[in-house]
């Protein structure tokens, strides 16, 4: 166990560092892209860019500039914005973790709700129309472009019912837990319920086929022919099989999803989370932001990786030795 | 009478011809295609509609535009009624195909004819980014799975690494980087307004989703007794990937199709709105979508129509996606009678 533990461990640094690789020689490297030019401006005479080049570090080989952002980033943590001179990345970063966390982990908590509920009640109900219902709001919910529906809500709650029905809905924007817990809880529901369609739509699909392909196991009909109820068989092994599709699915959404995945919720509800603050440090090719939001959100995603890994060797020892 | 069913399909069909035929009855396979067909036809009539019945040039600002609704002429941008006074609200919709059936963008264009012509873009660039993203995870996963060794080792981290980078993140690094100056490799240049970037782009960033099952997939029929046995016979390695492994994985194909399809669609019109997809003036679904959002609270129906092709497009194919499984998987079919 510590050796595969170990392993997975080791992995995820390669990973890491090739993707901080990736990041830097897309930026930098390029072919036919000139950094110093997007730094300075459309119009930026000659002795301009000379100048960005030589105060940005950019006429120094790659490998050195890696190696120096890499450095202010991680050891001496002190890496600024190309485009604030002097501005830290790393605080402007850490401000902007609690918004993403409160989207995500409100988020989660509807869609596993609805979509465990729901999947396993599509594969076990004896009503027939519900199958079928149930499975077509699940294609409607991951086919719905989040973007889409954040303006929809937005003109439903934001518009002429405003005045009415929908009152009690703050404008857009983020009030911090600490600041007035009852504010955060009413300007995040509607980016919550949004962002939670899709992914209650996918794991209501997934849920629902991996129960229906457990009940076709053969230790299923074991346990029939033992004679255990059907709400036994269906909770007790189905939904709990099930349960570790889910889990490791789980771990990978919630990883991508605070590491930035939100992006476009953030910017439908005016949210200052971790991903609208990098696309609008790629809209400003503000790279140090870029590669620390990057780097983070890259190492959710792998950290999360190898957390739903070791959690599957721990429930299927078979893993451990592949 | 089961048995007697079940001997005449083994005797008289192929399982391909028997996933079609189960195809052919699912409702689900013809109601999904019947909706694409539709909007693969409306969009393809977007040059037709916009010439001859419209007669708008749906890329080009007409601020100065008029239209006659009920033999009045109006102008297309109205000067704004509320608030100051300042600006103009675009003219609703008409529901007369003869003009501004939707009503008219912030630049004064038919939003009907940019929406057909939308849609040709949408549905190009999907279906093109996941034609490539398939075919390149094919190779992949084919290579990675059948040669093993190192060249698996070395494909099986580089897909990790993709696979780790979020998808969002990588295509909108790439289009922030690319779409202002293109992309030159050595005497090609690929210009920056190229619908070959965001096809490129968003092709690349599914390829693991493909290539990890398909690899999985080659690396465990390559142990499977036929093909030990092509491998025993003396058969080249090309033989057994075209006439044993790639046969076997067709059907795993055909399901991953229309949702990667439809991902890429959506992943297309999610960088088209952050406007680092298709350029303007050019439109598609995701543009119009943006264009929308100024109007949002004066003229939804600009937002809001493009969105509902979207919804609709991409619920028909993972319908149909839903179905081709169920056709193609015994297991599925024997689950009905469990």
């Amino acid at each position: 166990m510590i050796a595969f533990i170990g392993r997975r461990f080791s992995a995820m640094i390669f990973v890491l560092v090739s993707i901080s690789i990736l990041v830097f020689l897309i930026f930098f490297a390029t072919p036919g892209v000139d950094p110093a030019a997007r730094i300075a401006g459309r119009n930026a005479d000659q002795q301009t860019l000379m100048q960005v080049r030589h105060s940005f570090e950019l006429d120094k080989p790659l490998p050195v500039r890696y190696l120096s952002m890499m450095r202010h980033l991680f050891i001496s943590r002190d890496l600024t914005s190309y485009v604030n001179r002097g501005a830290k990345v790393i605080p402007q970063l850490s401000q902007a973790i609690p918004a993403t966390l409160s989207l995500v982990i409100g988020a989660a908590i509807i869609w596993l709700l609805f979509g465990i509920t729901f999947g396993v009640l599509a594969a076990s109900s004896k009503r027939k129309w519900l199958d079928p219902t149930i499975s077509f709001l699940g294609i409607v919910g991951v086919s719905l472009p989040v973007f889409w529906l954040g303006e929809v809500v937005n003109l439903v709650t934001q518009s002429k019912l405003h005045t009415s029905v929908f009152r009690w809905v703050p404008p857009l924007g983020y009030v911090g837990l600490s600041v007035n817990p009852w504010q955060w809880f009413l300007h995040l529901i509607f980016p919550w319920l949004t962002l939670a369609v899709l992914y209650a739509g996918i794991y209501v699909r997934v849920l629902r086929s991996e129960i229906l392909v457990v009940m076709s196991e053969d230790y299923i009909k074991t346990e029939r022919a033992k004679g255990a109820s059907e709400k036994r068989i269906l909770y007790k092994h189905a939904t709990r099989m099930s349960l570790i599709t889910i889990v490791s699915l789980f771990g990978l959404d919630f990883g991508a999803l605070v590491g930035g995945y939100a992006l476009l919720t953030e910017v439908v509800f005016g949210i200052q989370g971790v991903g609208k603050l990098t696309f609008d440090s790629l809209q400003n090719f503000d790279l140090p932001v870029i590669m620390a939001t990057v780097m983070y959100a890259s190492f959710f995603v792998v950290f999360m990786n190898a957390v739903v890994d070791v959690l599957y060797a721990v429930l299927d020892p078979r893993v451990r030795r592949a | 009478m089961a048995l007697k069913e079940n001997s005449e399909a083994i005797f008289s069909e192929s399982p391909g011809k028997i996933a079609l035929r189960t195809l052919r009855k699912d409702k689900r396979a013809l109601f999904s295609l019947a909706i694409l067909g539709f909007i693969v036809a409306i969009s393809l009539l977007a040059p037709i509609y916009s010439h001859f019945i419209a007669h708008t040039d749906p890329f080009n600002s007409t601020l100065d535009a008029t239209t006659t609704i009920g033999g009045k002429v109006v102008p297309v941008l109205e000067p704004s009624t509320t608030g100051l006074g300042l600006g103009v609200t675009p003219i609703g919709p008409t529901w007369n195909l003869r003009g501004y059936f939707l009503g008219a963008d912030g630049q004064g264009r038919d939003v009907l004819a940019r929406l057909l012509y939308g849609g040709r873009n949408t549905l190009f660039i999907g279906l093109s980014a996941g034609i490539i993203c398939i075919v390149l995870a094919l190779l992949i996963g084919v290579v990675a799975g059948y040669r093993k060794g190192w060249i698996d080792a070395v494909l099986s981290r580089l897909l990790d690494v993709i696979w780790a980078f979020p998808v969002y993140l990588l295509a909108i690094s790439l289009s922030v980087v690319l779409l202002t100056s293109g992309l030159t490799i050595g005497f090609i240049h690929i210009g920056p307004g190229s619908f070959a970037l965001p096809i490129f782009i968003i092709g690349i960033v599914y390829i693991p989703y493909v290539a990890r099952p398909i690899r999985a997939q080659v690396l465990a029929l390559r142990e499977r007794e036929f093909v030990r046995a092509a491998v025993g016979i003396g058969a080249k390695d090309s033989t057994i990937i075209f006439r044993e492994i790639l046969p076997n994985i067709v059907p795993s194909i055909l399901v991953f199709i229309p949702i990667i399809v439809a991902l890429c669609m959506l992943t297309e019109s999610a960088l088209s709105f952050l406007s680092i997809g298709v350029q303007p003036p050019q439109a598609s679904w995701g543009t119009i979508i943006n264009d929308g959002l100024a109007l949002l609270y004066t003229r939804p129906l600009v937002g809001i129509a493009p969105g509902l092709l979207i919804v609709l497009t991409a619920a028909s194919l993972n319908l149909y996606g839903d179905a081709v499984r169920d056709a193609l998987d015994p297991k599925t079919r024997a689950r009905g009678d469990a």
